[in-house]
């Protein structure tokens, strides 16, 4: 990439995200590997797996015995074939569905006991485990922001961060491991409530082998007082990781709750399912932003995540509100569709998303809203780009059930195409089930702009740095709903993600 | 959840279970062997089921069931012939039979018209390269067995094939005489190269009916086609258009329903060479028992094509409208510009508009959008009537038909359209 001039820079694109991304140019950027002895439980999946995981995480018998369900429902479910994605059969039997490193053996006190080379890796992905840091290239006004993280390296989490300061605030913030020692109570009330069991395929599997994942309590009238991050890290390899994460935000409350994900590079695929539930009462306010970045496979489609993710908001009372934010850059495979149950009266659901896909990546992602209280309204904003020879597509459902009466939803699916040899598709699915309720779908489907292209040749850019800029100005709408830090990143892999796709 | 084999094997029984006792008609050469094939492709398929993706919103049952439920008419002023300033050739089908009685002599210069049930008895026909050939084709990607059910067993049906510009429109008229009768109805029309023809078809058709229709447009050609569907309350009926489009051919389909238990129109459209232009329009008003669903699937084949579905609905006292549009852009059909526009009013809170307007695309070098909206009476729009001194059922009748008009703005005709539009609008203040 050529460096660019001070004055080409454009609005909203300063100059520290230029940098970030030149210096992040080239190809996946976290695709090295730890290398750490692992304890891994035996490949395959059995009920005695499921006995194992439970055991090993210390759970109460009700906890088996809810995993066993889910196993022996999930014996019984076919994989969903639904989406446009081809997924090579998949050997389950194959995979292990438990790996943790030895030196966790003994649960560390604190995040000084952690294994160094552990906080090593979260170092070198610029993930702050420090509490004096906050996350790289942000400058607060007077003080700096703090982000409180949990670090989920395969099964298992290696600690949070900010505890402390977090418990002052009655917010509970820890692995869901730790919550079902410590909340048992919070736990059994709320887990599996938002996505059941046998929901689906891979929720029905995440419901019986999870292993770790976050869990957040904000208690009444409480807002959070820093943003809450969870990082998940694969690393083992032919290891599945199945994260489980919980929040719960009781009336009146307000959480913005940010996920990560990168994993090594690798020519074998691998597995992920996660599972995340949001409760939302009263008045409580929930912001839930992702960047994934797990490994796309390599130019040739080789490698790569499976990334089958199941996530759901529950808007239970009046006037609870929900936004998912999202920046799907990874995997080779995504099947995700973060959804928000609109059942409170008044209660608001919005979903922003971008979702790139380049080289042999495929991506199926969208939405649902469910409008079941009056009043309810949500907004679908979503940009799809694709690519060399991936295909991408959207898909929605903006459902209006008959008491949801003057209820709102406004969808944008926008999608751009980069090539003649990807795909981009939009299958919404509108159902209207009364008449005060209004729905509007808009979808557009173009290339970029030549023009748009050519004006930033002619000012001395190259067609990667072009490209980049106008797809990043097609975002923008998504981006700029993101918080701060993960903003920054997502512009760079936008440009990341987009190499090679041009010329 | 049924597994999905045994769901296959469900249909397929079901299948079985409807041909057990039927035998394909006799026929010549060329039928015989495109409903033996039709026949086939039935038994693979199997009859459709609600739990199909692709009857997610209609439930096919009443299509396919054994007995015809009983249709009366109770409205006679709903069955008023359309078009009849219109100077044509008539074509008279009663509960989906030709009377050769009542129609004019098939005489129309440039074109030769047959009956299938003749045509059906000779060796060779040229409508053998399209009958059962366009509807076999139409069974990717997605399975439409109603479709190969008539195929195989259909006796009725005309055969149209144009060489030069017709002079006067074709009308195929619909007539009932009994309340159970289970009409079959397969019509094929060919347009040479440069042909051009009016097509229009009007009436209740029977009780139940099964209507394929399959066009095929040589390069240059143009047709024109007008179907203003039975407006009897309880009849039940699938109807599928596939049409191929050649090079610069032009295709303009418009559809008025009104009324009707159970109304499935499927289109299927390839754009197969480069310059085609494809425009789909329907308008539907529906009331109390009523299920209409249109469902439209538009294929880009080819360069520099056009397409344009502009689907209206009025919908009121429970009626039920779904639309499923889906364009699809091959990677070879660069510069391709797609519309597609699904819009539902709905007059009562128990109304439902259901829909699913897909895109996908391979090419890049394109123009596609869809929209698609719902709601009800605009609250400013009928204030500023209301303000105006307008009535309140009249400012509720004005911006109805203003909704409607958009969809018969797509015809070209100013005559047909102003014939339509006034029949609509003598039909909606019946019913207010």
């Amino acid at each position: 990439m050529v460096a660019l001039d001070e004055t080409q820079l454009r609005d909203g694109v300063d100059r520290e995200t230029v940098e970030t991304v030149q210096s992040m140019a080239g190809t996946y950027k976290h695709g090295w590997e730890t290398e750490i002895e692992m304890e891994f439980a035996p490949k395959g999946l059995n009920e005695d797996i499921v006995r194992l995981i439970s055991k090993k995480n210390n759970e109460p018998e009700w906890l088996l015995e809810w995993r066993l369900d889910a196993y022996r429902r999930w014996l019984t479910m076919e994989s969903p074939d639904w989406a446009m994605l081809k997924i090579p059969e998949i050997d389950y039997q194959e995979q292990y569905y438990y790996a943790k490193p030895k030196s966790m053996e003994e649960k560390p006190k604190s995040l000084d006991d952690v294994d160094p080379k552990l906080l090593e890796t979260y170092a070198k992905l610029g993930i702050p485990l420090k509490e004096q840091m906050v996350l790289a290239g942000v400058e607060g006004a007077d003080e700096p922001r703090k982000v409180a993280v949990d670090a989920v390296f395969d099964s298992v989490s290696l600690g949070t961060t900010f505890k402390k300061e977090l418990a002052a605030a009655g917010v509970i913030f820890c692995s869901i491991s730790e919550a079902v020692q410590d909340h048992p109570e919070l736990v059994k009330k709320y887990l599996g409530s938002v996505v059941p069991q046998n929901d689906n395929y891979f929720a029905a599997l995440n419901s019986a082998v999870f292993s770790d994942g976050s869990f957040v309590y904000i208690p009444a009238g409480v807002r959070c007082p820093m943003e809450l991050s969870t990082y998940f890290r694969i690393n083992a390899e032919n290891t599945g990781q199945f994260e489980r994460t919980l929040i719960v935000a009781e009336k009146g409350s307000h959480v913005s709750y940010l996920e990560g994900c990168t994993a090594p590079k690798r020519d074998t695929t691998q597995l992920h399912a996660a599972v995340v539930e949001i409760v939302v009462l009263e008045d409580a306010e929930v912001k839930y932003s992702t960047v994934q970045n797990w490994f796309p496979g390599d130019e040739n489609g080789k490698g790569g995540i499976y990334n089958f993710v199941t996530k759901r908001a529950d808007c239970r009372e009046a006037r609870a509100k929900v936004m998912w934010t999202q920046v799907e850059t990874g995997s080779a495979i995504t099947w995700k569709y973060p959804s928000c149950i609109l059942r409170g009266d008044d209660s608001q659901g919005e979903f922003y998303s971008i979702a790139i896909a380049n080289n042999w990546q495929q991506a199926d992602t969208g939405t649902k809203m469910v409008h079941l209280g009056k009043n309810t309204r949500s907004r679908i904003v979503s940009k799809g780009i694709s690519a060399g020879h991936a295909q991408n597509t959207y898909r929605g459902l903006v459902s209006m059930h008959p008491k949801a009466t003057s209820s709102r939803n406004y969808t944008q699916c926008d999608s751009l195409l980069i090539g003649d040899k990807c795909g981009a598709h939009t299958v919404p699915y509108i159902e209207v089930r009364n008449a005060s309720s209004r729905v509007e779908h808009e979808a557009t489907t173009s290339k970029v702009d030549d023009d748009q292209l050519f004006y930033c040749r002619q000012r001395g850019m190259d067609e990667e740095e072009a490209v980049a800029l106008v797809v990043n100005g097609f975002c923008r709408e998504v981006l700029q709903e993101l918080p701060m830090e993960f903003a920054m990143e997502a512009q760079a892999l936008v440009a990341i993600s987009l190499e090679g796709s041009v010329g | 959840m049924i597994p999905r084999a045994k769901l296959v094997q469900q249909k397929r029984d079901a299948a079985v279970t409807w041909l057990d006792g039927r035998a394909l008609p006799e026929g010549g050469v060329w039928a015989t062997k495109a409903r033996k094939a039709a026949e086939d492709r039935l038994r693979d398929m199997g009859m459709p089921s609600k739990r199909d993706e692709y009857w997610r919103y209609t439930d096919p049952r009443r299509l396919t069931e054994s007995t015809v439920q009983p249709a009366v008419l109770h409205d006679t002023g709903d069955a008023l012939p359309l078009f009849d300033r219109v100077d044509r050739v008539k074509l008279v089908f009663v509960d989906g039979v030709f009377d050769a009685e009542a129609s004019d002599a098939p005489e129309l210069a440039g074109a030769e018209i047959s009956q299938l049930r003749d045509a059906a008895r000779s060796d060779l026909h040229w409508a053998r390269d399209i009958y059962g050939v366009l509807e076999a084709r139409g069974q990717t990607p997605i399975s439409r067995p109603l479709a190969s059910l008539n195929t195989a067993f259909a006796t009725n049906g005309v055969l149209i094939r144009v060489a030069g510009k017709a002079p006067r429109p074709l009308a195929l008229i619909y007539r009932r005489s009994q309340d159970t009768a289970d009409a079959l109805m397969h019509h094929v029309i060919r347009l040479d190269a440069g042909a051009e023809l009016t097509l229009l078809e009007d009436g209740p058709v029977a009780a139940r009916y099964n209507q394929v229709t399959e066009i095929d447009l040589g390069e240059g050609a143009v047709l024109n086609h007008i179907r203003a569907q039975g407006r009897d309350h309880e009849r039940v009926g699938a109807t599928h258009l596939f049409a191929r489009l050649g090079a610069k051919a032009q295709l303009k389909s418009f559809t008025l329903s009104a009324n009707g238990a159970l109304t499935r129109n499927e289109a299927v459209i390839w754009l197969d060479g480069s310059d085609g232009t494809a425009h789909i329009a329907g308008a539907c008003v529906g009331d109390g028992a009523f299920h209409h669903d249109d469902t439209v699937f538009v294929n880009h084949a080819a360069p520099r094509c056009e397409s344009r579905q502009v689907y209206k609905k009025v919908l009121r006292h429970g009626a039920v409208g779904v639309f499923q549009g889906k364009i699809l852009v091959d990677q070879i059909a660069q510069l391709t510009d797609g519309y597609q526009i699904s819009q539902s009013l709905l007059l009562n809170e128990d109304a439902q508009f259901l829909a699913k307007p897909e895109l996908e695309i391979y090419a890049d070098d394109v123009k596609c959008s869809h929209g698609s909206t719902s709601g009800e009476i605009d609250a400013n729009q009928f204030f500023y009537l209301r303000a105006r001194g307008v009535p309140e059922a009249q400012a509720r009748m004005l911006l109805v038909l203003a909704f409607l008009a958009e969809a018969l703005d797509e015809i070209d005709d100013h005559a047909l359209a102003a014939e339509l539009r006034d029949h609509l609008e003598a039909w909606l203040n019946r019913r207010t």
